[in-house]
C-alpha cells in the first residue's frame, strides 16, 4: 500500500446528514481527519457522535455528504465495505467470545487473510509486537482482565487490515490506570501513521491525548479544536452545551447521626467459591448520600438487589428505621420506603410499551393515589403524572404517550420523579446519569441534592467518579464483593479511587 | 386526548384490515396454482349466510370466543398457553359428568357443573403454570404434554362413567336432565336457528376479562409482567405468583370452551365431542390482538369462514379445507402486520414527542 501525499486526509466527511423521524441526527457534518493523528470527537449524549460512527463504519448510510478514505470517494454499505476501505471499528461493549483464545476471537470472520494457524499466529505477534499491544495469541479471553480485551479488540481491527481505527467511548470500562496505558497505544498507533478517531465525552482524558477535537452539538460540526493545549476542558464542555455549565458540588453538610438504613453482614453466595457480596456492613444516616465505588461487575449491583429484595440467596439484616426488611418481600420494601432509580431503566424501570401514567403505577401498585381498594385508579395516576412532568421537567405531550417514545433523560426524569413520590426514606440510585444529557444531569443531581436535604438516607452507585466524588458525603469502595476503603470526597482525587478500586492502593 | 385513541383505534383496524386482505390474497395464489375458480370460490364464501348458517356462525363463534379469551389471559403475560384443548376437553367431559350425575335439582345442577369445568381447567393448566414458576418448565412444552396426557385420561374415565344408549356404538356420559339444560334462544324461523344461551355467559366473560386485566391492580401487575418480567420484579410483583394465577385464569377460561355444545346441544360428553377447538383459540387471540373485542371479531370472522366453506365441494367442487389455508394464513400475516403498524405507529409518537423536546421559553401547555 503505497502511503498517499500527507497532505490529504485520511478520512474526510462532508456535509454529512442523516434524519431519523422526528430527529434530526445528523446535519452537515464536516470533519477531517489527518493520518498520524489522534482526532477527538467530543459532544453530549444524543449529539450525534453514535451516527456519525455508525455512517462512518457503514451501519447506516447517510441522507447527504460524501465520506472520502485517502482522498477516494467512497460508499459504505456495510461494515464489510469500511474494513475493505481501510476503516476499523472498536465498540464500547466488546465483541469477543469469552470462551475462545485471543487467536480464535482474531480470525474469527477474517479466516481468508491469514488462515486460522501458523500464519495468522504469526501475524497477530508481529502486531503485538510492532504497537507494543501485549497480546498473547494462546490466552484464553475469559481470563483477560478488561484493559486487556480492549487491546485485543484493537487487534482484531488491525489484523483486518485497518487504517484509520474508531474508538467509541474507548474509556468508558477503564479505570484511570488503564485509560493511561491504552493512551500509551494509541500514541503507538499514530506513531506507525495510522489515523485514530478517538470518541468521548471525558474532556479531561480528550484533552491529553488527542491532536485534533471536534465538537458536535445538535447534530452538527460546531468547531475543530486544531490547538488542544490552548482549551481547557470547561471551554469544551461549554461548546458541546453552548451554554453555562452545571457541577456535580455538594453543598453544606446535612448529616445527621440518626440512622436510617443498617445494613449488617451482608452476603450473597455466588455460582463459584467467591462470593458475589462478602459480609457487607453499613449505615446511612438521615441526610446522608453514600456513595459506592467500583469498578463494574464488582457486586455493585447484587448489592443495590439485594436491598431491594431481589436477591433470593442474600442473607444478612436490612432494618429501615425501625422496620425489619430482612426477609421482606420487594414490594413490602418499596411500601416500607425505598425509591429505586435502577441501572438499567430499560430493563428494570420501565414497561416501555405503556403509556407514562401506567409507568408512574408501576413499584405503586398498592399505594394511592394510583391503585385504590385493587382498582387502578386511572384518574389520579394520571393527574400524578401531569404533577411529575411539570415538577421534574419532562418533555413529552401528555401522560398518555408510550415511555418508549421518550428520550432517555426525559425517561430517567419521570423514574426519579416516580420513585421520589411517596415519602420515601431511602432512595437508591443506581448510575442515574448513564446515557442522559447534560441539561437532564444536572436535574437528576439537583433532584438528589434536593432528597438529601429533605432528610433521606440515599445510596448512590456510579461509575462516573466525578459525580460520586461531587455528591456523596461518604464513599465505599467495592472489590470482589467487599468493601475496601472509605474515602472522604472533600480530600480524595479519582486516582485514588481508581487505585482502590482495583485493589492496587492501600486502603485507606 | 381522544385524537389519540381514534389514532391507535385506526391504525388497530388498518392492522387486521392488511393482514386479512394479504391472507385472501395468499389463498387465491393458491387457488389459482390448483387450477381451482378463484372467483366462484370466493363468491360462495362471500354471500350473506342464511338464518340457519348465522345462527351456526354465532354459536361456534361463542366457542371460539371463549377460546380466544383463554389464549388471550395468558399472552398478555407472555405465557403461550397451547393446552387449552386439553384443558377444555378435561373439563367438559367433568362437567358432564357432574352435571349428568345431577347431585342438585335444575339450575344449581348447571352452576355446579360449570364451576366445576372452570377448577379441573383451571386445575390442569395449573399444573404447567407450577412447572414454569417452580422449575422453569416452559409452558409450551408442558401443556402440549398435557393435551395428550388430557386424551388418555378422559378415555379412560369415559369408559367408566359411559352409559350405552340402546342401539348405538357411541360411548357417552349420562345426558343432563333437562331442567339443567341452558335453554336456547330463536334468531328466526324454521329449525336450526336457535342460539346457545350460553351466549351470555360468554359475553360475561368477555367484560371480566377486560374488566380484570385493564381496571384491577392484578391486571395490572399480569400485563406488567408480560411485558417485562425485569421491571415487574423491580416494582415488587412476584412473578412466579403471577405466572400460577395467569395459568389458573387462563385455564379456567379453557373449562368453559366446550360447555356451550354441552349444555346447548349435544347433552353429553362422548367420544365425538368436537376438539381442536384450543388451537383456533390461538389464531383467534392473536387477529384479535388480545383485546375482547377484537377476539370476538376473530371468533365470528373464523366461525364464517368455517360455515361458508361447507358447501363449496357440492358447489363448486373445491375442498373447504381452502379456509382453513386462509385461517393458517392469517396467523402469520397478522403478526406481520401488526408489528409493521406498531412500528408506524410509534414512529408517529416520537415525532410528537420530539416536537415537544424542543426548549421552549413560553410555559408548555399541558392538556388533562
Amino acid at each position: 500500500m503505497s502511503n498517499p501525499a500527507p497532505e490529504v486526509p485520511a478520512v474526510r466527511l462532508q456535509g454529512i446528514g442523516k434524519r431519523f423521524p422526528g430527529v434530526i441526527a445528523n446535519d452537515n457534518i464536516n470533519i477531517d481527519v489527518m493520518r498520524g493523528t489522534i482526532h477527538a470527537i467530543v459532544g453530549e449524549n444524543g449529539a450525534g457522535k453514535s451516527t456519525l460512527m455508525k455512517i462512518l463504519y457503514g451501519v447506516q448510510r447517510p441522507d447527504s455528504g460524501t465520506i472520502e478514505v485517502d482522498g477516494t470517494q467512497v460508499s459504505m454499505g456495510s461494515p464489510a465495505d469500511a474494513i475493505k476501505a481501510g476503516v476499523g471499528m472498536v465498540f464500547q461493549h466488546f465483541q469477543l467470545a469469552d470462551n475462545l483464545t485471543v487467536l480464535e476471537n482474531v480470525v474469527l470472520g477474517a479466516e481468508k487473510l491469514h488462515g486460522i494457524g501458523g500464519r495468522a499466529r504469526q501475524r497477530i505477534v508481529e502486531i503485538s509486537d510492532s504497537y507494543s499491544l501485549g497480546v498473547e495469541p494462546d490466552e484464553l479471553v475469559e481470563d483477560l482482565g478488561v484493559g486487556a480485551r480492549q487491546r485485543v479488540e484493537i487487534l482484531k481491527v488491525l489484523y483486518r487490515g485497518a487504517r484509520t481505527i474508531i474508538l467509541d467511548e474507548p474509556t468508558a470500562v477503564l479505570v484511570p490506570q488503564e485509560v493511561d496505558e491504552l493512551f500509551g497505544n494509541l500514541r503507538g498507533l499514530k506513531e506507525e501513521g495510522l489515523a485514530v478517531i478517538f470518541i468521548s465525552h471525558k474532556l479531561d482524558e480528550v484533552l491529553s491525548v488527542a491532536d485534533e477535537i471536534t465538537v458536535i452539538r445538535r447534530g452538527t460540526t460546531v468547531t475543530t479544536v486544531t490547538e488542544p493545549s490552548s482549551v481547557t476542558a470547561r471551554d469544551l464542555a461549554e461548546l458541546m452545551v453552548g451554554s453555562e455549565l452545571p457541577r456535580a458540588s455538594s453543598e453544606a453538610s446535612t448529616v445527621t447521626d440518626e440512622v436510617l438504613l443498617s445494613v449488617q453482614s451482608l452476603s450473597l453466595p455466588g455460582s463459584g467459591a467467591r462470593p458475589l457480596l462478602d459480609d457487607l456492613s453499613f449505615d446511612i444516616h438521615r441526610g446522608e448520600i453514600l456513595g459506592i465505588a467500583g469498578v463494574e461487575g464488582n457486586g455493585q449491583a447484587e448489592l443495590v438487589e439485594a436491598i431491594m429484595g431481589m436477591r433470593e440467596r442474600a442473607t444478612g439484616s436490612i432494618r429501615l428505621i425501625d422496620t425489619d426488611l430482612s426477609s421482606a418481600s420487594t414490594r413490602q420494601r418499596r411500601e416500607s420506603g425505598i425509591g429505586y432509580i435502577p441501572e438499567d431503566r430499560h430493563r428494570h424501570g420501565l414497561l416501555l410499551d405503556s403509556p407514562l401514567w401506567e409507568n408512574r403505577v408501576l413499584g405503586h401498585q398498592g399505594r394511592p393515589p394510583s391503585v385504590k381498594h385493587g382498582i387502578v385508579d386511572k384518574r389520579a395516576a394520571r393527574q400524578d403524572t401531569l404533577r411529575i412532568i411539570d415538577e421534574y421537567d419532562v418533555r413529552t405531550p401528555g401522560p398518555g404517550v408510550l415511555a418508549r417514545a421518550l428520550s432517555g433523560g426525559n425517561q430517567q426524569k419521570l423514574i426519579v420523579g416516580r420513585e421520589m413520590s411517596g415519602d420515601p426514606i431511602l432512595l437508591i440510585a443506581a448510575h442515574p446519569t448513564r446515557g442522559v444529557d447534560v441539561g437532564a444531569q444536572a436535574a437528576i443531581w439537583n433532584h438528589i441534592k434536593t432528597a438529601r436535604r429533605e432528610g433521606l438516607a440515599v445510596l448512590l452507585i456510579s461509575a462516573d467518579l466525578d459525580e460520586l466524588i461531587g455528591l456523596s458525603d461518604r464513599i465505599e469502595v467495592i472489590l470482589r464483593g467487599r468493601f475496601v476503603g472509605s474515602f472522604d470526597p472533600s480530600d480524595v482525587t479519582p486516582q485514588q479511587l481508581g487505585s482502590a478500586m482495583t485493589g492496587a492502593g492501600a486502603s485507606a | 386526548m381522544s385524537s389519540a385513541r381514534l389514532v391507535s383505534f385506526l391504525l388497530g383496524l388498518l392492522a387486521a384490515v392488511l393482514a386479512l386482505v394479504a391472507a385472501f390474497a395468499i389463498t387465491s395464489l393458491v387457488l389459482i396454482i390448483a387450477g381451482d375458480p378463484v372467483g366462484e370460490v370466493w363468491g360462495e364464501i362471500l354471500t350473506f349466510p342464511e338464518q340457519r348458517n348465522l345462527a351456526n356462525i354465532i354459536n361456534n363463534a361463542t366457542v371460539l370466543y371463549l377460546s380466544g379469551l383463554a389464549v388471550a389471559v395468558a399472552f398478555k403475560m407472555n405465557l403461550f398457553n397451547i393446552g387449552v384443548d386439553g384443558q377444555y376437553r378435561i373439563a367438559a367431559f367433568v362437567a358432564a359428568v357432574v352435571a349428568g350425575e345431577a347431585w342438585l335439582p335444575g339450575y344449581l345442577n348447571t352452576a355446579l357443573a360449570i364451576l366445576a369445568a372452570v377448577l379441573v381447567g383451571a386445575a390442569w393448566a395449573g399444573i404447567a403454570g407450577l412447572l414454569r414458576a417452580t422449575r422453569g418448565v416452559s409452558e409450551v412444552i408442558s401443556t402440549i404434554m398435557l393435551n395428550f396426557i388430557s386424551t388418555s385420561v378422559v378415555a379412560y374415565f369415559l369408559r367408566k362413567a359411559a352409559v350405552r344408549e340402546e342401539g348405538s356404538n357411541t360411548l357417552g356420559t349420562r345426558e343432563i336432565p333437562e331442567g339443567s339444560r341452558i335453554p336456547s334462544f330463536s334468531i328466526g324461523d324454521g329449525p336450526g336457528t336457535e342460539i346457545y344461551g350460553f351466549i351470555f355467559i360468554a359475553v360475561a366473560a368477555g367484560f371480566a376479562y377486560w374488566f380484570v386485566l385493564n381496571k384491577t391492580r392484578f391486571g395490572f401487575n399480569l400485563r406488567a409482567t408480560g411485558q417485562s418480567t425485569t421491571a415487574a420484579v423491580a416494582s415488587g410483583i412476584s412473578v412466579k405468583r403471577m405466572t400460577i394465577g395467569a395459568m389458573l385464569i387462563s385455564g379456567g377460561v379453557a373449562g368453559l370452551v366446550g360447555l356451550p355444545i354441552l349444555f346447548g346441544d349435544s347433552y353429553s360428553y362422548g367420544s365425538t365431542f368436537q376438539s381442536g377447538l384450543g388451537f383456533a383459540g390461538i389464531a383467534i387471540a392473536l387477529l384479535g390482538r388480545n383485546h375482547p373485542i377484537g377476539i370476538a371479531l376473530g371468533a365470528l370472522l373464523f366461525a364464517f369462514l368455517d360455515e361458508q366453506s361447507n358447501p363449496l365441494q357440492i358447489l363448486v367442487g373445491v375442498s373447504p379445507d381452502i379456509v382453513a389455508i386462509t385461517q393458517g394464513v392469517i396467523v402469520l400475516t397478522v403478526v406481520i402486520s401488526y408489528e409493521l403498524v406498531r412500528r408506524f405507529g410509534v414512529r408517529l409518537e416520537q415525532q410528537q414527542v420530539a416536537k415537544a423536546d424542543k426548549p421552549v421559553d413560553e410555559p408548555k401547555e399541558v392538556t388533562a
